[in-house]
């Protein structure tokens, strides 16, 4: 990187004379620029060392995630320099913070088409270690549409996955099959039998669980779908389990698909950990193949979850959908993971819109046009259960997975009776909602009405009723709608 | 059995009135209604038969006429799956929005698997509905004509 000189340190010196010279002079800072329809947009958020001028902070950023190294090389003046460089646009102060919001544009010369491993190596491949910056995060990217179309997009989307299981007007269920390791493999079938057969749409494997010492990968998925099709059998419905084929290689992940498809399996799961080109891989074989995609996004809290570092999980949402996965966890916005509740819509609402205006309440700071691409159904898991259903409707809307793998495993009468204790609130509370019932109110009204008839969802209810996590959000945009709100 | 297809079939059967409140919901977003019926409720039977055409435009004071409609068909096919979707046309969405179960027969038959196994422990599975007994013949509009129920549930 480039050291800042101070105005006094150095004289300013000609463009081309070897040496040190300023990033925002070198041109990667221009304030009359007018960004392009092509160009791909990226917000940072910027906390520069002491002493460290915003401004050139951003020119930095813009130069070293393009064009620039440390120090001037005449061979920048073989190419057209000019259109190359990335131009920090708007510098902005954070009232009441350290921290500065950099727009930056970049032409889309820039980028290979169809390739989130190399617009994310462009965007944060070297500039998070720069020590003239304190810290850097990614806060949001505009994609135009002329770069959103080189790449496949979710392998099914919304719509076609709510065709191919033919269930409408309602969140879709599933559950994380707990114990997460150890069980063998016909016990872990039958965690999938009874939770499917009691109502879920899904089950899942759980992110770690690929082919360990206790239960290989090959003997889990035939017993899983033993268990998916004779929970159909139970219920007339298209029910499915989500067969983690994530593995140390292609090859190996490709194998394991493969005897997945063949099993009769509607869907199949990769990990983030897999990393952006292999996710690739994977959602072109789920097209060709007819899979559905499932996504966790192993790993993603590192760098997503602390305000000043790292890149936004909006970020993430939107390379995943460009990558092409059906499925990927979003939040849950009442569970027991990070997610304040407007952070979370602009995550839900990037992930399943057509377009989404910019909006600082919500963490977007762009608008993006998804020309049509279709939508990816955001997953939300970890510490929900059947009493927050109200709560989960309106946070998440319908086009959601809603996972209950404590909430249904965890239940007094069995693992079938929590499934069934979760099915019955959330058709009950849909139905509340189409009758024109203020349904975020009197939810708890509903649920007990519901749970009348149900003994099932009487004793999640009575388990589980007093149960919240209440913790402080650290990802909230800067503006705030309403106060984070705590239940 | 109790086949659990369609947005509701885990709550008691809607009566006519929560029928009604459900078209209006549906109505009161311009959605399309259709009716369809079938004897085949596999889960991979995409195409039940339509009861006349999807009605679009209807307002939702005229929810009466959709519900009419409903009545007529489950009156025609007694024995038969009835349900109700609603459609939403707009952009983007272009698909059914809603789909519930308005009719049953007096006696669901269940499914069964059949196993079919291959080498390396590979089995594959074939969802089926046996047939009605032979007592248990059905009429065109689905029926029992001796009306003896199928064995099952």
């Amino acid at each position: 990187m480039s050291p800042t000189p101070t105005p006094s340190g150095l004289q300013r010196k000609d463009r081309w004379s070897a040496g040190v010279t300023p990033y925002a002079e070198m041109g990667y800072y221009d304030a009359d620029y007018v960004p392009r329809d092509t160009d791909v947009l990226a917000a940072f958020r910027i906390v520069p060392q002491p002493g460290v001028d915003p401004i050139e902070a951003a020119a930095a950023v813009a130069g070293e995630s393009s064009t620039a190294t440390w120090t001037v090389v005449w061979t920048d003046r073989l190419t057209d320099h000019r259109h190359y460089q990335a131009k920090a646009y708007r510098v902005d102060p954070v009232p009441g913070t350290d921290q500065f919001i950099a727009r930056i544009a970049y032409d889309i010369d820039l980028f290979e088409e169809g390739s989130i491993a190399n617009m994310s190596s462009s965007i944060i491949g070297n500039v998070f270690g720069f020590k003239a910056l304190r810290s850097l995060r990614l806060e949001d990217l505009r994609i135009p549409p002329h770069y959103v179309k080189t790449f496949q997009g979710p392998a099914h989307g919304i719509v076609m996955e709510r065709e191919l299981l033919d269930k409408f007007g309602r969140p879709l269920l599933g559950a994380t099959v707990k114990p997460k390791l150890g069980l063998s493999a016909k016990n872990y079938g039958r965690v999938v039998y009874e939770a499917l057969r009691g109502g879920l749409d899904f089950t899942k494997d759980d992110e770690n669980i690929n082919s360990q010492p206790f239960m290989r990968w090959r003997d889990r998925f035939g017993y899983a779908i033993e268990a998916v099709e004779k929970a159909s059998a139970a219920s007339g419905e298209i029910k499915g389990h989500y067969m983690n084929v994530t593995a140390g290689t292609m090859e190996e992940m490709y194998e394991r698909a493969e005897y997945a498809k063949e099993l009769g399996s509607i869907i199949v799961m990769i990990d983030l950990t897999i990393g952006f080109t292999a996710m690739q891989s994977m959602a072109k074989w789920a097209r060709r193949n007819g899979v559905i995609l499932h996504l966790h996004r192993a790993g993603h809290s590192t760098y997503t979850r602390q305000k000043t570092h790292g890149v936004s999980f909006r970020v993430i949402s939107k390379w995943c959908r460009l990558i092409g996965v059906d499925h990927i966890h979003a939040g849950t916005v009442v569970g027991k993971l990070e997610g304040d509740p407007s952070t979370t819509k602009g995550f839900y609402d990037t992930l399943r819109e057509n377009r989404i205006p910019e909006d600082p309440r919500y963490g977007i700071f762009f608008d993006q046009d998804w020309a049509s691409m279709p939508g990816v159904m955001p997953v939300a898991s970890g510490g929900i259960h059947a009493g927050q259903m109200h709560q989960l409707l309106h946070y998440l809307g319908e086009d959601v997975v809603l996972q209950f793998g404590g909430g249904t495993i965890g239940h007094p009468m069995g693992i079938a009776a929590g499934a069934t204790a979760n099915r019955v609130a959330v058709e009950a509370m849909i139905q509340a909602r189409n009758e024109g019932r203020d349904y975020f109110q009197e939810g708890p009204d509903i649920l007990e009405r519901a749970a009348k008839g149900c003994p099932e969802l009487d004793a999640a209810l009575q388990v589980w009723k007093d149960i919240t996590f209440d913790f402080e959000s650290t990802d909230t945009p800067d503006v705030t709608l309403v106060p984070s709100v705590g239940y | 059995m109790r086949i659990t297809q369609g947005t509701f079939s885990f709550l008691p059967d809607l009566t006519d009135e929560q029928i009604e409140a459900q078209l209006r919901y549906a109505l009161s977003h311009g959605w399309a209604i259709s009716i369809e019926h079938t004897d085949d409720p596999h889960p991979r039977n995409s195409y039940w038969e339509l009861w006349g055409l999807p009605v679009f435009d209807t307002k939702v004071e005229d929810v009466d006429n959709v519900m009419r409609e409903v009545r007529a068909a489950r009156e025609a096919f007694p024995e038969h799956y009835v349900k109700v979707i609603a459609y939403d046309p707009s952009y983007t969405r272009q698909t059914t929005a809603l789909a519930f179960i308005v009719n049953r027969p007096s006696v669901e038959r269940p499914f069964t698997l059949d196993r079919i196994q291959g080498p390396g422990r590979v089995h594959r599975h074939r969802l089926v509905q046996p047939a009605p007994q032979a007592n248990g013949r059905v009429d065109a509009r689905g029926v029992h004509v001796d009306g003896k129920a199928a064995d099952g549930a």
